[in-house]
């Protein structure tokens, strides 16, 4: 049998597949990369490989049953997929939210950016340095911070990863006695850890060289492609949902919106790190603030088609750890959603992929794949 | 003595022992970069901590199914992983373990050391090649110009060691270390640390490990092996790095002597520690890019290089 080989008509070019089952591609993702040497000349993303119709479902049980499945959409940071559907009814139905209830929305939701920017950070440099080498060390390091601040959610949720902790009007689960306690220590000892990420990495002139200049996104591209999150600040925009317009009691804690300025793989690195140390601050100034009273407004369903929407339409969105998440719930009075459309970050996120691969190099991919810190979980809903 | 019998009574025995020693290296470098990421590694198999590891790693890769793709080159593919595992072992029989512990004292054994160990690219060209497949043919051109780049650098960083001790002999080299090469001043550990470097490069070692870049690559040149064949790919890589460990030994940290302790111990010990050195580095640095690391070499290892080597000779002149 005659043998054919890839090389047979010369190998300057080569379509390289990389994905869905490859070490770097942060889930289940595909790209078709057309290689000159090591030189990018093309890219075709393929997606879809993780989509579980989210939104049809969103159609199909009713809104209190939709909550927990919405927890897996992106789910890395299980809560800011519960809060926009939460604001949404909460607006469309006139449901007032006790201020205690909106006191621990706030400090899960900035647990989970905190939980979510560890895993980021994780990968990222596991992608970097490879699952033998330095990466992996500093991906170790995160997920020993992330199990212990994982062990505080669990304490008071249950669930580690998918709490299920909003309900409409308010929250599911009141705090544990010890939990100021447990958050302090772990956010004492979270800072020095902060400080010894960056020791590692920005101090590391390899890190420096591999991240710098790489994969530029410049401020009207990533405007155009609707990118949000870190991604959009690490060029420059200063966007941020909770400062832009302010949802649940954001506005009461001060903290500020990192921004890069050149739009590379480094500053969209160091917005997240900046990030964590913001929610940081603002989870020192909620855990302190956390008023007297009742955590919920609404008396617990028995029945869950007891929860209903009144018709109308409405869009609301919070700013997860990778950029606005949006729900448009259109309601016809049902305890159903007619239509709920998810508006989801990592898509919009990821979409500049073949804008910001065109003439890197081949290891540049999983440096820039890795930046953009897509969930495919989020991006296929 | 037949100088076939006096090398079977060598080489046999040495065989075994860096086989075993390799063997244990992969477990020590589990546990050691365990430490370093506070983990604990190995611990079930074989209490106390996991010491039977590396036979049960062996015994399952030995019998794990020997997969040839239908596609490749069948006679280069399978040669490949011996040509690797030649090239390391070869350089064993110029490493002098004590005075008189030596295969063969070749007058130009540093010279057969650089040799010998740049076929290795041989074999994992060969793998690339003749599999077939994407991803290991730009992992073997990947290794192809990391190693044409670096061969450079190593050589320059040898010779000067080798000039001051007058000899490429690698007894003469031990023999003329009254203070170990690597506290020579300045030339000596300039030329250390280009040696650390441009070995690391050699040996395929983060933060220089671009050839098999697995977040990138997956695994490199050894996408297509399964099995034993796979197993000798990084026995070999083992093996080959404790070589180098050897060879910095011997040029920069006075070979077999030492006080109290017999030579092949300290020889043993030394090499370990560097060994140990070459890890560390290992655990805790990110991957460089393909373009960076060949600019590393030619703009900075390489004019280091050639003004070490001419400082050498100005002091070797002065004398």
């Amino acid at each position: 049998m005659e043998v054919q080989r890839i090389s047979e008509n010369g190998f300057e070019e080569l379509w390289v597949n990389m994905g869905p089952q490859h070490p770097a591609s942060h889930g289940v993702f595909r790209m078709q990369i057309k290689v000159e040497g090591e030189n990018i000349k093309e890219v075709i993303p393929h997606i879809g490989y993780l989509h579980r119709g989210v939104e049809k479902l969103g159609e199909t049980v009713n809104l209190v049953q939709f909550m927990p499945m919405l927890d897996r959409d992106d789910y890395l940071s299980a809560i800011s997929n519960e809060f926009p559907l939460a604001l949404a009814v909460e607006k469309l139905a006139g449901i007032e939210v006790p201020e205690k209830a909106e006191y621990l929305r706030v400090i899960s939701a900035e647990l989970m950016r905190i939980a979510s920017h560890l895993v980021f950070l994780g990968t990222f440099c596991l992608d970097m340095g490879g699952a033998l080498g330095g990466g992996t060390t500093i991906f170790l390091y995160t997920f020993r911070e992330r199990e212990k601040l994982l062990d505080i959610i669990e304490k008071w949720t249950g669930s580690r990863m998918h709490p299920n902790l909003i309900s409409f009007g308010g929250v599911r689960y009141d705090l544990y006695p010890e939990f100021d306690k447990d958050l302090k220590t772990f956010l004492d000892d979270f800072e020095k850890k902060i400080e010894e990420y960056e020791g590692m990495l920005g101090n590391n002139s390899i890190f420096l060289a591999r991240t710098k200049n790489v994969g530029i996104l410049p401020k009207e591209v990533a405007m155009g492609y609707g990118c949000s999150g870190p991604v959009l600040r690490g060029s420059g925009i200063k966007f941020d949902l909770r400062k832009a317009n302010p949802y649940s009691v954001y506005n009461k804690f001060e903290f500020e919106i990192p921004t890069g300025e050149n739009g590379d793989v480094y500053d969209r690195y160091k917005v997240r790190m900046e990030e964590m140390k913001q929610s940081v601050r603002i989870l020192r100034q909620a855990v302190d603030g956390i008023p007297e009273g009742p955590i919920s407004s609404q008396m617990p369903v028995k029945v869950a088609a007891a929860v209903k929407a009144p018709a109308g339409e409405i869009y609301s969105a919070v700013e997860s750890p990778r950029g606005e998440n949006g729900v448009y719930l259109v309601s016809d009075g049902k305890p159903t959603a007619y239509r709920l459309k998810l508006r989801t970050p990592s898509f919009y996120n990821l979409s500049a992929i073949p804008y910001l691969l065109k003439g890197a190099l081949i290891a540049d991919v999983v440096a820039i794949l890795g930046s953009l810190d897509p969930v495919f979980g989020d991006v296929d809903r | 003595m037949n100088v076939w019998i006096k090398s079977l009574i060598y080489s046999v025995p040495i065989l075994l022992v860096v086989f075993t020693i390799v063997a244990y290296l992969t477990w020590l470098e589990r546990k050691f970069a365990a430490r370093m990421q506070s983990r604990i590694g190995p611990y079930y198999v074989g209490r106390p901590h996991g010491w039977l590891q590396p036979l049960a790693d062996v015994l399952k890769l030995i019998v794990k199914e020997e997969i040839t793709p239908k596609n490749v080159d069948k006679l280069i593919f399978n040669l490949a992983p011996f040509v690797f595992l030649f090239a390391a072992m070869l350089v064993y029989t110029v490493l002098p373990f004590s005075e008189n512990i030596i295969i063969s004292d070749l007058s130009v054994g540093i010279l057969a050391f650089i040799a010998i160990s740049s076929l290795s690219i041989m074999g994992a060209f060969m793998a690339g090649w003749s599999s077939n497949s994407k991803y290991p043919l730009i992992s073997a051109i990947r290794g192809g110009a990391q190693i044409v780049s670096y061969e450079i650098p190593l050589l320059l960083a040898i010779v000067a060691p080798c000039a001051l001790a007058g000899s490429l002999k690698t007894t003469e080299i031990v023999k003329a270390q009254k203070l170990w090469f690597i506290l020579y001043p300045v030339v000596g550990q300039i030329s250390f640390l280009i040696f650390l470097i441009a070995g690391l490069a050699e040996e395929n070692r983060t933060p220089f490990d671009i050839p098999e870049a697995e977040s990138e690559l997956v695994a490199g040149f050894t996408v297509e092996y399964s099995s034993m064949k796979f197993a000798l790919f990084y026995a070999a890589e083992y093996a080959h790095l404790l070589a180098l460990a050897g060879l910095g030994t011997v040029l920069f940290l006075g070979g077999w002597k030492g006080p109290f302790l017999p030579g092949p111990m300290w020889f043993a010990i030394k090499s370990l520690a560097l060994f140990l050195f070459i890890l560390w580095i290992r655990w805790s640095y990110v991957r460089l890019r393909i373009d960076q690391l060949l600019k590393f070499s030619w703009k900075f290892l390489f004019p280091a290089g050639v003004l070490n080597l001419l400082l050498t000779g100005l002091i070797i002149i002065l004398k």
